[in-house]
């Protein structure tokens, strides 16, 4: 005999659940599945990102600064700490790229002319490498190229240095420092406006009068080098020389986004699996209770046979453990696929040279570890009940259920019932944990649900504030460094323009005791009608005469609170250092800003009226000739086209908010149908006598439906305002969670958001109420009255 | 031998040849074998046998819940065996009371409510409470099932059978589960209603001593009527003992 016929027994027991163990196994297999998808793509990008960073030698500190003579690296060197320190130029510039009308910039980084970069080294996707001394080839980030479907070989012009010049695309790169290439003063990556590009350092500093000089420059410090220490001295040796503050990877652009994403990840990926692995050891413990309660007589017959309590007990723990098989035979693949899936993604948005997608086996161990927990832990309970029993009890059938009059009839409702309603209240209440943990159970899909639709909304909010309270020209652009006022009509001539306003941004730095961060200080003017002081909430904080108004995570990260002062070391010009007083702050959106009166900024910077920037209001019908003139000002470093930010931001953000919204869409539908179609066939399994007992005396198939059915939309209805209040609770949670220097996300959950969310719910228990309806069709009234259950 | 000869007084049931097989895996079980009988209006019929005699098949089949193999059934000139689901489950609704062995009363109703489940759906009811005062239960309106004993159930179960006011009661071994004491209280319920309601009653036991309180008494035995006999003296159910 191969199976012991207790094993057997088990076998065939599963066998006659199967609709149950498949529901369950369904929604433990997405646990388990999400569990290694998200473990799996953590430690797949990391490894990506380690890799990358390691065999391209990322650096560990960057500085820009104006201008320094080569010999200053010698000393840079020779900072404590430092292991390699590789000096460069870096500049704007601007293209104009065939088929494309619209203003398009680029940076350009120098690279030695003969040999190879040694920090940051690129990654050569096609073509070739520079010709060493050539003047007009460059080397194109991959994005760009992508985005503007160029192809090595391509020519483009660019003004360099106020030269138009030729240039030719010899190879594609890839490149550790921008891994996401965002443009200045940009909230995500518009690759389509923007692109970086390598040339030889020879052409480079001809072209911008740099020879002999640099103006950017890259560290890779000793381990266990105090990286602060080195920050220091290095600002130290740049001050001279126009340095804008050195600092670390958490502060470089690429970096932070990048490890923006695997967070938010990281955050999502513990989540998500215990809100399904939760509800399958409910859906166990419910199961297993009425399969034990059915099987009273076997078990009885079991131990009075000489089966000791250990065997019992592991017997009905081995039931659990098979479901558990079950659900990690769909889940491990099924994880590792999507995880394949989601982490190449990734991989191609990030432009990884080399991507493997590893999963430890340790994580699945750990998958299959963790679920089998939560499910033995779903079926203690029952399985202890079923030790316990002893056997004589157990021959006899289970005492007939005691039954009272409901909270609502003792508030003197219950006149009012109809036998019907006054049976499925007292089902209810009879057994309170089942009825408030099915609901809860049911009540996590409708939080699924409006937690899928809250990002769009909080992104739908925060693009209509952003771009239309916040951002209220339609384009604005910078200089490369300060220029006179004049420049601001100058920009209300050119065609199309209908309204202009100067901006001043200071590139400085914040301190607060031991605190201190980079940002930059725009001036505003306080009567300015195209920038807006935008809150979260919609509410718009007025312009603080005096002092300083900063982000509030700023603030936070500072630990600072209005009427509290900081040190202001402007890092730009005269370099002034003072202390200035944090008059208020305001919840914004991204970044860290901090924002002054223009004329208190002026006088700070001792400074006549100079703008870096202006923004504007533009005729759309002049907006061609108004990018051909742009394009001509060679002062221009860059140009923001709000349309452009709001694409970028639809094209990536909305686009990956799709997705998302499917995958919760079709989660929240297995929890939904697991749940109630669970509780449906385990309360018609036990109540299939009293029913058979109504359909004898007379009563239809559709009035014992209801009766049956009216549980489930009891506990339905009930569910729903409570999955409401836990999905705003987990949006808060996730704001919270989410709430990071580069972005933050308002709590804004639509009204639309939560009735989708409870129409999909219920449209979900509502089929599965159905499908086992049908089986009331097959209810063998004669067999079903001829004995004692 | 057949059981439809008697007085021809006002038909209810006349079934005519009824079979009834069973399939049992690969056995074939002959539950009935060919049945013809007459139940007529207001009389008290006991029908007697062994387990397995087929008598809870016949039951079942005359009360609408079963369909017979071959044969026919006519319920007051209607023929049952033409009904479908629809109009079998209108016909319990309307004209048929049951009473089960063991009571399957709804745990989670009181003896009114149990009741009154049923005379919701009724066209002409009686009052819950009335019925269960029927049965010598108006003390106890309020009681969950729980709470009673099992000839107290057994009694709601009868209040429930016959608020509808039906046409026909049929009780399956109503008695089974009781001791002889709450035994007799329940027959006497069931002899009082056809009593003074005047319902046609057919009840089901394998008790030879219930048999005493009949009009008429049909023995079956394998599936066949084996006997018929017309009690002259009906024994008040108080009386009996077993």
């Amino acid at each position: 005999m191969l199976l012991a016929p207790l094993d057997r027994k088990l076998l065939r027991d599963l066998w006659n659940m199967r609709g149950l163990a498949t529901a369950i196994s369904v929604v433990m297999g997405c646990g388990i599945a999400l569990f290694i998808m998200s473990r799996s793509m953590l430690h797949s990008l990391e490894l990506s990102q380690q890799t990358y960073y390691d065999r391209n030698n990322f650096a560990d500190v960057f500085a820009s600064l104006k201008r320094a003579p080569d010999i200053l690296i010698d000393r840079i060197a020779a900072i404590p700490g430092v292991a390699v320190a590789e000096r460069r130029i870096s500049v704007p510039a601007n293209l104009s790229i065939p088929g494309q009308d619209e203003p398009v910039f680029g940076r350009l980084n120098s690279v030695p002319d003969v040999g190879m970069p040694r920090l940051n080294t690129l990654y050569l996707r096609r073509g070739s490498w520079l010709t060493p001394r050539s003047d007009d080839e460059v080397l194109a980030s991959e994005a760009f190229v992508e985005a503007n479907h160029l192809e090595v070989g391509d020519r483009f012009d660019a003004i360099i240095n106020g030269r138009m010049e030729e240039l030719r695309i010899v190879g594609v790169v890839l490149s550790p420092e921008y891994i996401y290439e965002i443009k200045p003063g940009d909230m995500l990556p518009d690759n389509e406006h923007f692109g970086v590009f390598w040339m030889n350092e020879e052409a480079l500093s001809m072209a911008y009068d740099m020879d002999g000089a640099f103006n950017d420059v890259a560290l890779k410090l000793m381990r266990g080098a105090n990286q602060e220490d080195v920050i220091q001295r290095l600002d130290e040796l740049l001050e001279p020389y126009g340095g804008l503050g050195a600092y670390g990877r958490k502060d470089q652009m690429s970096h932070q986004f990048v490890n923006n994403e695997i967070e938010q990840n990281r955050n999502m990926g513990l989540f998500a699996p215990s809100i399904f692995l939760g509800v399958a050891a409910f859906l166990i413990n419910v199961v297993l209770s009425r399969t034990i309660n059915s099987q009273r007589e076997q078990i009885a017959a079991l131990k009075a046979f000489g089966y000791s309590n250990l065997e019992v007990g592991w017997h009905y723990i081995k039931l659990v453990l098979l479901v558990v098989v079950t659900s990690l035979v769909v889940g491990i693949p099924g994880g590792v696929w999507i995880g394949w899936v989601i982490t190449s993604l990734y991989a191609r948005l990030f432009h990884f040279p080399v991507f493997t997608y590893h999963i430890l086996f340790s994580t699945i161990l750990a998958a299959a570890g963790v679920a089998a927990t939560a499910s033995v832990l779903g079926g203690l309970g029952s399985v202890l009940r079923a030790v316990r029993l002893p056997p004589a009890e157990a021959m006899r059938p289970e005492p007939p259920t005691g039954f009272g009059p409901t909270f609502l009839e003792r508030i003197g409702l219950g006149r009012l019932m109809p036998p019907v309603l006054l049976m499925v209240v007292r089902q209810l209440e009879r057994r309170p944990v089942k009825t408030v943990f099915s609901t809860l159970a049911v009540s996590l899909a409708v939080a699924v649900l409006v937690i899928g639709n809250f990002f769009q909304d909080s992104i739908n909010s925060l693009i209509s504030t952003q771009f239309h309270w916040v951002q209220r020209y339609d384009m604005s652009l910078r200089t490369n460094e300060a220029v006179s006022d004049r420049a601001v009509y100058e920009v209300a001539s050119m065609p199309g323009v209908l309204r202009v306003e100067p901006a001043r941004a200071v590139s400085a730095r914040l301190r607060a005791g031991p605190r201190s961060r980079r940002v930059g200080i725009m001036g505003i003017r306080p009567d300015s009608t195209l920038f807006g002081l935008m809150n979260m909430d919609g509410h718009e904080t007025p312009l603080p005469p005096h002092g300083l108004l900063v982000s509030k995570k700023l603030a936070e990260v500072l630990g600072v609170k209005p009427g509290d002062t900081v040190r202001l070391e402007v890092l730009v010009d005269k370099r002034p250092e003072l202390d200035v007083k944090i008059a208020a702050t305001l919840n914004d959106y991204a970044g860290l800003s901090a924002y002054m009166d223009l004329d208190e900024l002026h006088r700070i910077m001792l400074e006549g009226p100079v703008v870096t920037g202006v923004q504007m209001l533009v005729d759309p019908r002049h907006r061609d000739e108004l990018y051909r003139d742009l394009k001509e000002t060679p002062q221009v470093a860059t140009v923001m086209v709000k349309q452009h930010s709001i694409d970028a931001f639809n094209n990536t953000v909305a686009k990956n908010l799709g997705v998302m919204k499917r995958i919760n869409l079709m989660f929240a539908i297995i929890i939904a149908v697991g749940v109630v179609y669970n509780s449906a066939r385990i309360s018609q399994a036990e109540r299939s006598r009293e029913l058979a007992t109504l359909r004898v005396l007379g009563f239809t198939r559709r009035e014992i439906s209801s009766i049956l059915l009216g549980e489930l939309a009891v506990v339905t209805l009930l569910a729903i305002p409570l999955g409401l209040v836990l999905g705003k609770f987990f949006a808060w949670w996730m704001c919270t969670a989410f709430n990071q220097e580069l972005f933050r996300f308002p709590l804004v959950v639509t009204r639309r958001t939560y009735a989708w969310a409870a129409l999909v719910v219920i449209t979900a228990s509502a089929i599965s109420g159905l499908i086992v309806r049908r089986n009331l069709d097959h209810l063998d009234l004669v067999a079903v009255l001829k004995s004692r259950e | 031998m057949n059981a439809s000869t008697a007085a021809p007084a006002d038909t209810v049931f006349a079934a005519r040849g009824i079979t009834k097989t069973y399939h049992m895996g690969e056995v074939d079980v002959q539950a009935l074998r060919g049945v013809d009988l007459d139940l007529y209006a207001g009389e008290f019929v006991v029908l007697l046998g062994p387990s397995g005699s087929g008598k809870s098949t016949l039951l079942n089949i005359l009360g609408g819940l079963d369909v017979p193999s071959s044969g026919e059934v006519f319920y007051r000139g209607r023929q049952l065996t033409k009904f479908d689901d629809a109009a079998l489950t209108r016909y319990r609704r309307e004209f048929v009371g049951f009473v089960f062995q063991f009571y399957n009363l709804i745990p989670s109703l009181t003896a009114r409510e149990n009741v009154a489940l049923i005379t919701e759906i009724a066209r002409d009811p009686m009052k819950p409470a009335d019925a269960l005062e029927l049965v010598g239960l108006g003390q106890r309106l309020d009681h969950f099932p729980a709470q009673m004993s099992g000839g107290e159930q057994q009694r709601v179960a009868i209040a429930r059978a016959v608020a509808k006011r039906p046409d026909v009661l049929l009780c399956d071994e109503p008695t089974g589960a009781l001791d002889v004491h709450t035994g007799v209280l329940v027959l006497d319920a069931i002899q009082q209603i056809n009593a003074e309601l005047g319902t046609t009653t057919a009840v089901i036991t394998h008790n030879a001593v219930i048999a005493e309180m009949a009009d008429r008494v049909i023995h079956l035995s394998g599936g066949e009527i084996t006997g018929v006999e017309l009690n002259p003296q009906t024994r008040p159910a108080a009386e009996l003992r077993w």
